[in-house]
């Protein structure tokens, strides 16, 4: 018996940690977020895929590395603690898992080597299957899609598109598609993009596997929902380092800050509620692949419960650095702004604890 | 990740089965068919290994090895088939792995045995009324006189007092040591001439605690455990122990179970509590941290038996985590009971016979006792996190 992430994944983690700390500082960061510099944005991106990331949930035969869910949890960890200003729950993790559930075998000859080569990428919207917010939802007809899809995500140079009807359909669209009108979001978190698209008769390439079977698109949305909150956990592990080093350098009354019990406790709390969400996201990162019955419920409880301490830290975080916390100097925010990105996307935490209440039949 | 446990331990899981199954409705109530008294059944568990099982057979004990995870295994069949456990307290939980570790071979011989076998109870004596989280500067006072102790002080907070044979001790010996380094271990016959015990009711209604009160209590000077101003550390080497076991998470789980079956069955205006979306969304927050917690254990688990997996920090949140959790739990239930929640003691329309009341306040105590949450956080961020220890305060004249 072990519990845990492997040694592999551990050290799949550290790379990933160890890119970002040496290539991405907060200066970095903030050019990204500002898009002052696209060459250094794309040499990023191209650092981190030649990690190896856009196959590892390819199955092996499709030209990946055939990982499990749990390695793409070390990774998304690692991200997280360095706001990785990069793709990764929806065109590296959900489509892969929507393509080798949902599509057929052409369609997996097609997209998933492409994917592994990192010659075509996906941006993923299944936001409306969740929640449809405003006017959103899109309709099928006749192999056409019309409608629309807010917080896509990972749609950043993304060639194509999976998106879903109200029925857990999900299919493929074209981003050349005359039908498709590309808009982009502006929300807090700038390190990554998120778009809201406009179909008009769109041409769909549908998941055959998808049709009449919303296990698939559950699925896929509970990969989504634990990698978002493995970023949280990251992003979440890194603020309380950010904090407590913080703490232990700066000075007020003649003493560093993080000797006075007020700023020590506030550490504490934050890492006594962190440490139990690492266990918990792991199990059910390990439950997706191994315990279906388990599974959903793990993934629903994981993304709300991770998303409220990670709410926590964030602000607690900030707080222990005093004005500086509050300052772009510092840029602790863009930590705080990728935590409450993930907490909304797929699922804030009420809807999603109500999903859980259902899944154990408790609202009738 | 590999969450199997494998054949071996399978097989032990079957043998826990059976035997649960076999005791199935076992009672220590009178009234009840499957009678049966503590101590009886603390001897059947002995021999089968399902408790003492480190402990070597010439003192009492199985006599087997430490195996962390058949203990986890009897913890949950126990649980899962409400089948009641070994007898815990101080003496069985604390001061049998103190002597094993600080005691004297005669020591060992003689209060082992009877201790785990139920037929001593032990009480502690460490805190004071001036030392509660800073028990080090206890005052309670030992001194060697023809070849005795004789204590003089008063110790609070001893749970037990009242029900004990013996009490292990922490007393002032070395008056001009340090403070830390004055203290030494002494095991007091409660019988002794010269002890007075005073219940203290807590807000329980519950006479859980005692104050204890010494007048020239005389002990051979062989009751010490360890050398004279050791007990600090041998007090120290068993505290980590008892922080761990103050929330279980097979209680845990049971608790949350009872909660479920309560908001289902209980209704306002013919409605379901749970169906009622702000409760429900409570509970499912409450679920939540029960799930993390529950996986938390599991990871502890694994990193006892995989040597070299890290969770330092991990242990040092336990108690906090755990209580507070509990805590809360027992609020929620009263929350949505309402009025009924606020029942209590014998009363008409009580429900679960007012435990969600009694934990309510039993785990606030708990929050408290033990090294209170507050001293927790001092200990998760000093020693998890390494920041810095608050500066010390000049001595007031």
């Amino acid at each position: 018996m072990y519990f845990g992430l492997s040694e592999e994944q551990n050290q799949f983690q550290d790379y990933v940690k160890k890119f970002l700390s040496d290539n991405v500082s907060v200066d970095e960061i903030r050019k990204i977020a500002n898009g002052d510099d696209q060459k250094l944005h794309d040499d990023i991106k191209s650092g981190l895929m030649n990690l190896g990331l856009s196959g590892l949930l390819i199955p092996e035969n499709y030209g990946g590395l055939g990982g499990d869910l749990l390695s793409a949890v070390s990774i998304a960890q690692g991200l997280g603690t360095g706001v990785g200003p990069i793709s990764f729950a929806g065109s590296y993790v959900m489509t892969p898992i929507a393509l080798s559930l949902g599509g057929n075998d052409d369609q997996k000859d097609k997209y998933l080597p492409k994917i592994a080569s990192n010659e075509i990428k996906f941006g993923v919207g299944l936001s409306e299957y969740v929640a449809a917010r405003e006017d959103s939802g899109i309709e099928l007809n006749k192999g056409k899609a019309s409608g629309k899809a807010l917080f896509v995500i990972d749609g950043d140079d993304a060639d194509f598109f999976i998106l879903s009807d109200k029925g857990g359909t999900m299919f493929i669209v074209d981003k050349n598609d005359k039908g498709l009108e590309v808009i982009q979001l502006t929300t807090v978190d700038k390190t990554r993009l998120y778009l809201e698209l406009n179909l008009k008769n769109v041409k769909a390439e549908v998941l055959q596997e998808t049709e009449n079977n919303p296990f698939i698109i559950q699925k896929v949305i509970d990969a989504g929902r634990i990698i978002l909150s493995a970023d949280s956990l990251g992003a979440s592990e890194s603020m309380i380092e950010k904090a407590v080093s913080y703490a232990k350098e700066r000075k007020q009354f003649n003493r560093v800050i993080g000797s006075f019990q007020a700023v020590k406790h506030m550490c504490a709390e934050m890492a006594a509620d962190l440490e139990p969400c690492y266990a918990m996201l792991w199990q059910a990162a390990h439950s997706f692949d191994h315990d279906p019955d388990e599974a959903r419920l793990q993934a629903c409880q994981a993304k709300s419960h991770i998303a409220e301490v990670a709410k926590m830290v964030s602000k607690k975080a900030t707080e222990v650095h005093g004005g500086m916390g509050f300052t772009d100097l510092l840029g602790l925010h863009y930590w705080f702004k990728r935590i409450g990105l993930n907490r909304q996307i797929l699922g804030g935490p009420e809807l999603v604890r109500e999903e859980a209440a259902e899944l154990q039949g408790f609202n009738q | 990740m590999n969450l199997e446990y494998g054949p071996e331990y399978e097989d032990f899981r079957a043998e826990v089965i059976d035997f649960c199954k076999e005791y199935e409705g076992i009672s220590f109530e009178n009234t009840s068919s499957k009678n049966i008294s503590r101590s009886e059944w603390q001897k059947i568990l002995i021999e089968k290994g399902f408790i003492a099982r480190a402990i070597p057979k010439e003192y009492g004990g199985f006599g087997g090895e430490t195996d962390i995870i058949k203990s986890r295994i009897i913890a949950t069949e126990f649980s899962k088939a409400k089948i009641p456990g070994g007898m815990g307290g101080q003496g069985i939980d604390m001061l049998v792995p103190t002597l094993l570790e600080w005691g004297t071979e005669e020591q060992k011989q003689h209060y082992i045995q009877p201790t785990l076998h139920g037929e001593m109870i032990w009480c502690q004596g460490y805190s004071e009324p001036n030392a509660g989280s800073d028990l080090a500067s206890l005052q309670t006072k030992g001194e060697l006189k023809d070849g005795n102790w004789v204590i003089n002080g008063q110790k609070i907070w001893t749970s037990t007092a009242q029900y004990s044979q013996m009490m292990f001790c922490l007393v002032r010996t070395e008056p001009q040591a340090p403070k830390h380094s004055g203290i030494s271990f002494i095991l007091i016959p409660m019988d002794t001439p010269g002890i007075e015990i005073r219940p203290l009711v807590d807000m329980t209604l519950n006479a859980g605690f005692n104050e204890v009160f010494f007048t020239d209590v005389t002990v051979p000077e062989g009751n010490i455990v360890g050398k004279r101003g050791d007990g600090w550390s041998v007090a120290n080497s068993v505290l980590g122990h008892e922080r761990g076991s103050l929330a279980d998470p097979n209680a845990t789980m049971n608790r949350l179970n009872t909660l479920i079956n309560m908001m289902k069955e209980e209704t306002i205006d013919g409605r379901r509590l749970i169906d009622i979306p702000s409760y429900r969304d409570r509970l499912m927050q409450v679920q939540g941290k029960v799930m993390a917690n529950q996986a938390h254990s599991l990871r502890l688990l694994s990193s006892k038996i995989n040597p070299g997996q890290n969770v330092k920090l991990g242990g040092m949140i336990q108690k906090l985590v755990g209580t507070e959790l509990r805590h809360e739990m027992e609020a929620l239930a009263i929350d949505v009971l309402g009025e009924i929640g606020t029942l209590y003691e014998e009363t008409p329309r009580l429900k679960e016979n007012g435990s969600f009341q009694f934990h309510y306040m039993y785990f606030l105590g708990l929050i408290i006792g033990g090294g209170t949450n507050q001293i927790q956080k001092n200990i998760i961020s000093e020693r998890g996190l390494g920041m810095p220890k608050e500066p010390k305060v000049q001595e007031a004249s």
